[in-house]
């Protein structure tokens, strides 16, 4: 049944951490899928799980004290459970990750050039001068000037948005199905968030590249994200198109993380800040977990954990609520 | 279900020797292009090299026998003829001291490789992969370490009986990895949980590509200085075992020798404590300056060179 196959589908994916307090569950039965060419963002504040979800997919979380349950098929593949060995060529090759920060996702005792180069030829058996010309090209492509220079730099010289081009550059350079992008403007200067996301955009568009764009701003969702996926506590509790959801929010979340969101067109008075933290994952609320910072919970949402379910063709949120209030 | 993921077009093996020479190539070469505009590192270089030619051709420096002494003439005083005069034996003691340097350099390069050979392997080890192996390994270095070193030398050079530079090296050996692998554990530890690690997993890197590439490149700094600091200190310490008695014997020529001998005769013959002991202290000084310039130039943050 190839044709219901999705390039990527998390299947109630769990992670749990097992700490003195208690397990925390960090990812509390996530799914989703996503198609080649298709940008997904994962919305969410600190601690929602959404990091550790993608660390999850990867496998690189320490294991133990994580435990890692469900199923990540990538084109029908589980890679859940698949041996540190046959992981390691899906790593980089067809699923490859971005970084937040990218000075620290460089090493700082070698040049730009020998990092590239050396990947290639280590996962590519490219000689020395091809791995070189790949390089150029690869920094090309990532829109760096004078990419021949740029390869003798060190990351320390390099500004924010210069080094997480190399990043974006290292990790598309063997050529991944799926790029799980966490949070990849996060440290850059706003002028160059912009730059940086058109780029992995366009990257993404031209090499037919499933995108997932984890991050906490809403307008960077919306902007270039086709689907979106909020997270609160470990779970899912919005999804649907980005335009319908940046529009009209379902979720009660959704509407109070869109308006903590400074807008530049619009005169406010105040930004509106959610109320109280992100819930501890050791004692989650009881029922909707949201419940304790709503202002539109009602005695039900104390008590029934509302399923995730389709309200509105394509948009999905778990909320007893649900187009009965205006979030 | 896995033969369903196909072919990957481009798998190999993560080799770390594949591409030693380029990694080597741009981290050394950005490195001795440092060296090489800093004095303090010209100077450690000469003295260093100077030693080491004293002790590979003594022959150089002098044309005088060190064995060959005349009794009657002992303890002769420094004379524009003799500049360092002559030991209590009569032996000329410029030759004497300068045939010394053999003794001193293997002892403190045997010393210092070895020890860092040992910590790299059993330091990279424990810090890495944790568990059992660091226990195991670290447990065993700290009752190892809970022993005195002076007081476990002097143990186990006594009741080895023969004695030579080779002896000595191996006692400074037994008790100083210890410390060091204990450092070398410590940035691998460290060294680990790093960004680019982290990053470098994510592209599929395997533990051995990570070590070799990542982690051992960015704490071998702190090696490399470490190895030229213990170079010294065990020409030091090999200096103190003779000095108390347990280390080399006559007629091995030895710079801790000359000074335990002439340790009794000080006010007497005060040359005699002077030259061994110039000696010793500058080639000391040599690689211990020789460690703070490797330092400063394996870092990449000081003075960058684009």
């Amino acid at each position: 049944m190839p044709e219901s196959r999705h390039l990527l589908e998390v299947d109630d994916l769990r992670v749990e951490f097992q700490t003195d307090k208690g397990a925390v569950k960090a990812v509390d039965g996530i799914s989703y899928t996503l198609e080649r060419g298709e940008v997904l963002a994962i919305l969410g504040e600190s601690g929602s799980g959404k990091t550790v979800h993608a660390r999850a997919i990867l496998g690189i979380l320490d294991i133990p004290p994580a435990s890692i349950k469900g199923s990540v098929r990538l084109e029908g593949v589980d890679l859940i459970g698949l041996r540190e060995s046959d992981i390691h060529q899906v790593r980089g090759e067809r699923i490859s990750m971005l970084f937040q920060d990218p000075h620290t996702a460089l090493d700082p005792v070698f040049s730009v050039g020998s990092q590239i180069e050396e990947l290639l030829r280590a996962r590519r058996s490219l000689s020395r001068r091809e791995a070189r010309r790949e390089a150029i090209d690869l920094l090309t492509r990532v829109g760096i000037a004078s990419p021949k220079e740029r390869l003798k730099s060190f990351p320390h010289q390099l500004s924010g948005g210069i080094a997480q081009r190399v990043m974006v550059a290292m990790s598309i350079a063997l050529n991944p199905e799926v790029l799980l992008a966490d949070e990849p403007t996060s440290s850059l200067d706003v002028t160059v968030q912009a730059q940086v996301l058109e780029l992995l955009e366009s990257l993404m568009r031209d090499f037919n590249v499933g995108l997932v764009l984890i991050t906490h701003n809403l307008d960077i969702a919306a902007g270039f994200a086709d689907r979106i996926a909020v997270m609160y506590a470990g779970k899912i509790v919005e999804t649907g198109p980005a335009r319908e959801i940046h529009e009209r929010p379902i979720h009660p979340y959704t509407g109070a993380l869109l308006k903590s969101v400074p807008k530049l067109d619009l005169k406010q008075d105040r930004l509106q800040a959610i109320d109280g933290s992100p819930p501890n994952l050791i004692n989650p609320p009881s029922g909707c977990p949201f419940h304790p910072r709503c202002p539109f919970a009602i005695e039900r949402c104390r008590v029934e954990v509302p399923e995730l379910r389709e309200w509105l063709p394509g948009r999905e949120a778990a909320c007893h609520r649900a187009l009965e209030v205006e979030p | 279900m896995a033969s369903q993921m196909g072919p990957s077009p481009v798998v190999a093996e993560l080799d770390p020797q594949v591409d030693k020479q380029e990694r080597d190539a741009t981290l050394w070469g950005d490195v001795w292009k440092k060296l090489r505009r800093d004095k303090r590192f010209l100077i450690a270089a000469t003295l260093i090299l100077i030693f080491l030619l004293m002790g590979a051709v003594p022959q150089l420096f002098t044309h005088a026998d060190p064995r060959q002494c005349d009794i009657l003439k002992f303890a002769q005083r420094p004379s524009r003829h003799l500049w360092f005069g002559r030991d209590i034996l009569g032996c000329d003691y410029y030759a004497r001291v300068i045939y010394g340097a053999r003794t001193s350099l293997i002892v403190g390069l045997v010393t210092s490789a070895s020890t860092i050979t040992i910590a790299l392997i059993f330091g990279s080890i424990a810090g890495y992969f944790g568990g059992v192996p660091d226990a195991i390994i670290m447990r065993i270095a700290d009752v190892w370490f809970s022993i005195p070193t002076i007081l476990g030398a002097i143990l186990l050079l006594t009741l080895i009986h023969g004695s030579g530079p080779l002896i000595v090296a191996f006692v400074l050996i037994l008790f100083g990895w210890p410390d060091i692998t204990r450092l070398v554990r410590a940035s691998v530890v460290s060294g680990k949980e790093r960004g680019y690690v982290r990053a470098s997993r994510a592209l599929g890197a395997s533990n051995r590509y990570i070590l070799a590439k990542h982690v051992l490149p960015n704490g071998i700094a702190p090696l490399f200085i470490y190895g030229a600091y213990g170079v010294g200190a065990a020409i030091g310490g090999e200096a103190g075992l003779t000095f108390l008695g347990v280390g080399l014997r006559l007629p091995t020529i030895s710079w801790g020798l000359q000074i335990a001998v002439a340790q009794d005769r000080f006010f007497e013959f005060p040359h005699l404590l002077f030259f061994p002991s110039l000696f010793l202290s500058v080639l000391i000084g040599a690689f211990i300056l020789l460690g703070e310039t490797l330092r400063d130039a394996l870092d990449p943050r000081v003075f960058g060179s684009a």
